[in-house]
């Protein structure tokens, strides 16, 4: 039991890493790793949502109908992303100034939707939250290092600290096309050491 | 317990009791948030006024004065009108942005503050770094620069591969300065303090800038042209 919960808990991080591998929720992956702050960041608020949705779907699962299923989960998501969305405009003001765009977004991301159908409705509670702290956090993770490699190239920064000066950066890592060839990378690189 | 049926009854019952349950949530969260996300608006703004007219020592605000949507604070030092912060939304390139615009009694702008956009990450999101420190339009006059981007014929260098979140930039600006320009008739008309060249040339330029609004390169160049026969004067006259 405590090793089926342990693998729940780290299937996210590589094995079945939810970007690098699984290859779901793409459309926030590249929109905002443009810096680190911002990936870590967007990873954490989608982290709580997967978190909460797989414990609540988990719970409710047997008082949602099959035929209905889809719907019930979106209302669940979305009403945590509101959640977030509010408490963060509130006490984040500045964090949620650069992601405020992108935080709506997280109720259509593939990850939370797909680890509520795949996973949530088939397990219980508790192997539901650690499923969904293990794939918020593998989903954290390599939007942190794609954030940070896209912000190292592209400005010599990484968290805002300096290591090289601007004007040596490559804008192209900053733009959308940079974060298709980081992400090609990285992922390249995740698939060598897997095996 | 067993899964229930897809049948109509249950269908309807468990998808409204969750949208129920959600909705109660929501409106509990967003009771709890508003006041502070209120607040911190409103500090923000308050915050945004003072850093755009840094020239003004014991800033004392008026009432912020509407019209059609752009929000202007007027600072008073003592009795003396110093300048105004003008706040305007804009479109860009991904959606409406606000800016809060600062100019000194001479039509100057002392400084400016993009309060909240949702420009590309990277690119027009540096609108604020770019236009206050690489390119910047703090200490120009829209009356007197052409204050559109370089490659529409004016003044201002765009910022690198965000040309449209540039132009909508300084639109904001020149609607901002189009706003102060016409809102200082008012202590003119009334006759009260400052009832200098300075306010009739602003409303002249203010006045031929507005006919041609619609254009902002036309408007702009317009500016120009009259800014030489009349905003020239005012530089005889000291300032305070």
């Amino acid at each position: 039991m405590a090793n089926k919960a342990f693998k729940t808990l780290t299937n996210g991080l590589l094995r079945e890493n939810p970007t690098m591998v699984l290859v779901l929720g793409m459309c926030p992956t590249l929109a905002t790793t443009s810096s680190a702050i911002n990936g870590m960041s967007m990873g954490l608020a989608t982290t709580f949502v997967l978190l909460c949705s797989n414990v609540v779907i988990s719970l409710l699962k047997n008082l949602i109908p099959d035929k209905v299923r889809i719907p019930a989960f979106i209302v669940v998501i979305a009403s945590f992303v509101t959640i977030v969305q509010l408490c963060m405009q509130a006490y984040l003001p500045d964090l949620y100034a650069s992601l405020g765009l992108f935080i709506p977004l997280i109720v259509v991301n593939c990850i939370v939707l797909g680890r509520a159908e795949a996973f949530a409705a088939k397990n219980n509670a508790g192997l539901s939250a650690l499923d969904g702290i293990g794939m918020g956090l593998g989903f954290t993770l390599s939007l942190t290092i794609l954030g940070a490699i896209r912000e190292l190239l592209g400005t010599g920064k990484v968290f805002d600290f300096t290591i090289f000066p601007d004007s040596y950066g490559m804008l192209l890592f900053v733009l959308a096309p940079g974060a298709f060839i980081a992400l090609a990378y990285v992922m390249a690189l995740v698939n060598k050491l897997k095996k | 317990m067993a899964k229930l049926k897809s049948s109509l009854t249950n269908m309807l019952l468990s998808l409204t009791l969750i949208t129920l349950v959600a909705a109660g949530l929501l409106a509990g969260i967003y009771s709890l948030t508003k006041d502070t996300i209120a607040a911190t608006n409103a500090a923000k703004q308050q915050a945004a006024i003072i850093a755009v007219l840094p020239q003004v020592e014991g800033l004392n605000i008026a009432e912020p004065l509407e019209v059609d949507g752009i929000t202007i604070f007027k600072a008073h030092q003592g009795d003396t009108f110093a300048g105004a912060a003008v706040k305007v939304a804009e479109n860009g390139f991904g959606g409406t942005f606000h800016v809060m615009v600062g100019f000194d009694n001479a039509g100057t702008i002392t400084g400016f503050e993009v309060l909240d956009h949702q420009e590309t990450p990277g690119l027009g999101s540096k609108m604020q770094e770019w236009f206050q420190n690489v390119r910047t339009i703090i200490g120009l006059n829209p009356a007197q620069s052409n204050l559109t981007v370089s490659k529409d014929g004016g003044d201002v260098d765009a910022i690198t591969a965000a040309t449209i979140s540039s132009r909508a930039f300084l639109a904001a600006v020149n609607k901002a300065y189009n706003a102060y320009a016409e809102a200082n008739n008012a202590p003119q008309a009334q006759g009260v303090s400052s009832a200098t060249p300075i306010e009739a040339a602003e409303t002249l330029a203010a006045d031929s800038l507005a006919i041609t609004a619609d254009d902002t390169t036309c408007a702009a160049d317009t500016a120009v042209a009259t800014d030489a026969n009349i905003v020239a004067e005012p530089n005889v006259e000291p300032a305070n």
